[in-house]
């Protein structure tokens, strides 16, 4: 059997082009990699027609060829390259008939590279309330290609597709004219001579964007440049110009092609739905007011809701772990598979209705096309600290989890706003923190105090945490916005989508795909490093790990058998190796005011922090079920006398200063994995691990020396 | 009276028609937009603070910040 034949879906943003894409393929999709670009390839298979396969290759949305970001350079170095793996053998382009004239646009610039293309007329409907009317023989033919008309958002339409794809497959024919504007012929040729014969129109798109272009090596450029400059050729005024001439044209097929009725009328424009809901939403009041109110019903469901399914996988984890101690013999095996393994696997797991629940709610947002109009109302603010409109969904998903918020940032086109948002995300307090926070602050400050007999000071003092996270984020992206100089002209000219209703297949499809990412891609390194935590914790050099059990009995023959197991695995923990590094690394640590055991909780928290609670409860010789007892584990907090002073050793300045470092360290294996996942280099994840880890010791150092 | 504004100048409600773009690299950009000369448009909204702004051309709308709106040239139409 051949190959499945490629076919690329490229068209404008909100033309319907993701929804065509679920319609064909179903559930048939895969995401992968572009090679060497920061965004996921999105590719399904269609039967076309019985035991006739294609492949779809789903493009990001773009306005034009000529891209204006990283992420939509994608494209041209698809469609401008025939060598490139995903270089396709037909494309269909997705249209909005309501808005036909720029979508033609597109469309006639795909065409004219030599592609064989089809188009697909979407949102017909939709142009018909607005009174316009489509000949859409008529524009097949003088448009000279084969023309759908489809319904996406319903999959009505898609057997004429089925047609149109089936025929131009057969023919390959691709209706390219002659270049939009001439250029000299002696330029062209010598493109041609140098790089190989192709469409005038793509061998002009390869001088106009070779330094987008990865099939060109750095002396082509150069080459590239010598030609430029000796036809004197200006790319953008060609560009420009080009822009224009296309529109010239293509008015006058719209005009041929296109009966509107509103003309005929002179009925005044009518007030849709859209209008009346962006004059609440962008209302200078009403627009923040009810942001501020969906931010907190997110949270709730977040925070509460995630609570049950996280329980349940909690439980379920432990109970299995529990059996397999039954069952497996005792043996190291069994404790790596146990507590090292199968405690790994949880702790993946445990993140996903979080996880879950937020894309859940991002997807809606997104899909309703809500989304935007948040980005309006916010990039004001956000443009003075280097950010942009667009960082705020982030900045808000990085109070659950920084993970997926890390993953949202893809709908931010400019590259530099994007690195910045995805370097200061991490310092927003995730859910992780919370027990932390929980924990250290109820033992430094006191639980019946209020603020004017108002507020509650511990409450006061959790609210602060976050509050201090947040703005940490938006100073440190003020600090790289005057760092980082990257020449990317960073444009907010962006479309507001009508609004819609949400399609529950396509969000639930795009959750699968978020946590099926979150799961294998951010699990892989989280389960690694549990099994190499498991191993330090659990060995020591030499023997001294098998005689702590007799020492320990020798010592404490009055002990409980439960008061002893705990004393042997805290013993334990101090002659492992993990044990040893806590001493190791305790001169480090001591200026912010930590000891040895902290030490341990500080260098385990730093694959994940959550674990913080558990290494503290061992340290402290609790073991067991850890969050029954979360008093237990303060009250033995608590009761710890520092044996320098003889006083508590957590007094105010040391649990500041943790509460401190675990608010801006990097303590999190799976954010830095999402981060070189999504920045495609281990330079980005290094650089956030080096500077957040500098800033929470130095912010920790300073707060326990001016408070001890 | 002087009607040739720039888009940053209107206020909401108001109509003008394209005339032309100051800035080459963002004229592009507008242009596949579907922001065309000759083509009407009329300012929609404006994001707390007056910036970013929205305008409605031939039946969408589009966002743009106030310094890329300073770059389209209008004719400010009579409603």
């Amino acid at each position: 059997m051949s190959q499945r034949p490629k076919i690329a879906l490229i068209g404008n943003p909100n033309a319907g082009k993701s929804s065509l894409f679920n319609s064909l393929t179903g559930l048939r999709q895969k995401t992968g990699n572009f090679p060497g670009v920061t965004m996921d390839k999105l590719s399904g298979i269609w039967e076309i027609e019985p035991g006739q396969e294609v492949e779809i290759l789903d493009l990001p949305g773009i306005y034009s060829i000529y891209p204006k970001s990283l992420d939509e350079e994608l494209v041209i170095n698809i469609l401008g390259n025939p060598a490139n793996e995903d270089y396709p053998d037909m494309a269909i382009v997705v249209a909005d008939a309501s808005n036909l004239k720029r979508n033609l646009l597109l469309f006639s610039q795909v065409r004219d590279l030599g592609i064989p293309t089809v188009l697909a007329l979407n949102m017909i409907d939709v142009a018909e309330t607005e009174g316009y009317v489509i000949n859409s023989i008529k524009l097949a033919r003088e448009l000279n290609v084969e023309v759908a008309e489809i319904n996406a958002k319903k999959g009505i339409g898609i057997n004429g597709l089925r047609l149109a794809v089936g025929k131009t497959l057969a023919n390959r024919y691709a209706s390219n004219d002659a270049l939009p504007l001439p250029v000299d012929e002696q330029m062209l040729a010598g493109i041609q001579l140098k790089f190989g014969e192709a469409d005038p129109y793509r061998s002009l798109l390869w001088l106009m964007e070779h330094d987008r272009l990865k099939m060109f090596s750095p002396e082509q450029r150069k080459a590239f440049d010598v030609i430029q400059h000796e036809f004197q050729f200006k790319s953008e005024e060609y560009k420009t110009s080009e822009t224009v001439k296309r529109y010239e044209a293509l008015s006058e097929v719209v005009e041929r092609c296109v009966i509107n009725l509103n003309r005929q009328w002179d009925a005044p424009p009518v007030k849709t739905w859209t209008d009346r809901l962006d004059s609440v939403f962008l209302h200078s009041v009403g627009g923040y007011l009810f942001f501020f109110l969906l931010l907190f019903v997110m949270f709730q469901a977040v925070f509460t809701w995630a609570a049950y399914p996280m329980d349940a996988i909690d439980a379920g984890v432990a109970y299995l772990n529990d059996w397999l101690k039954t069952v497996l013999p005792a043996s190291a095996l069994t404790g790596l598979l146990t507590d090292g393994l199968v405690a790994g696997i949880g702790g993946v797991l445990i993140f996903i209705p979080q996880i879950a629940f937020l894309f859940f709610f991002i997807a809606m947002l997104e899909e309703t096309g809500y989304m935007s109009r948040v980005m309006f109302i916010m990039d004001k603010l956000m443009r003075r600290f280097g950010l942009n409109g667009k960082s705020v969904v982030p900045l808000i998903s990085g109070v659950a989890c920084a993970v997926p918020a890390i993953m949202s940032t893809r709908s931010i086109g400019s590259w530099k706003d994007r690195l910045i948002t995805i370097m200061v995300t991490p310092l927003m307090s995730c859910s992780a923190r919370l027990p932390i926070y929980t924990v250290l602050i109820s033992l430094v400050v006191p639980e019946k105090s209020t603020l004017f007999g108002l507020f509650n000071l511990q409450g006061l003092a959790l609210f602060g945490m976050y509050l201090l996270g947040f703005v940490m984020a938006i100073v440190s992206a003020w600090v790289m916005k005057q760092i980082l100089q990257v020449k990317e002209r960073s444009y907010f000219i962006m479309e507001l989508p009508t609004y819609k209703a949400p399609r529950f297949k396509h969000m639930a499809i795009s959750i699968l795909n978020s946590v099926k990412a979150f799961v294998f891609e951010a699990g892989k390194i989280i389960v690694a490093i549990s099994i190499v935590l498991w191993v330090l914790a659990s060995y020591g050099p030499g023997d001294s790990m098998s005689q702590v059990d007799a020492q320990v009995r020798q010592a404490n023959p009055t002990l409980s058998s439960a008061e002893l197991s705990n004393r042997i695995a805290s013993e334990k923990l101090e002659n492992s190796y993990a044990g040893h590094f806590g001493h190791f690394i305790e001169p480090v640590i001591k200026p912010l005011g930590y000891d040895w055991k902290i030490g341990i909780a500080l260098i385990t928290s730093f694959a994940a922090r959550e674990v913080f609670v558990g290494t503290m409860s061992t340290i402290y010789s609790l073991g067991g079920e850890v969050d029954d007892e979360n008093a237990t584990i303060k009250n033995r907090m608590r009761a710890e006398i520092n044996p320098e002073t003889g006083k508590p050793l957590y007094d105010a300045a040391l649990g500041f200063s943790l509460l401190i470092f675990y608010a801006f360290a990097m303590q999190c294996m799976s954010t830095l994995a999402t981060t070189y996942r999504e920045t495609k280099s281990w330079k980005y994840p290094a650089i956030q691990f080096f500077y957040m880890t500098a800033l929470a010791y130095l912010t920790a150092f300073i707060t326990y020396q001016m408070l001890a | 009276m002087n009607t040739r504004k720039t888009l940053a100048e209107l206020k909401i409600g108001e109509r003008a028609e394209i005339i032309g773009f100051t800035d080459a690299l963002l004229s592009l950009k507008l242009l596949e937009m579907g922001c065309l000369p000759g083509s009407e448009i009329e300012m929609t909204h404006l994001a707390p603070f007056g910036d970013p702004l929205a305008i409605k051309v031939s039946g969408y709308t589009l966002t743009m910040r106030k310094d890329e709106a300073a770059t389209i040239q209008i004719n400010l139409l009579n409603n």
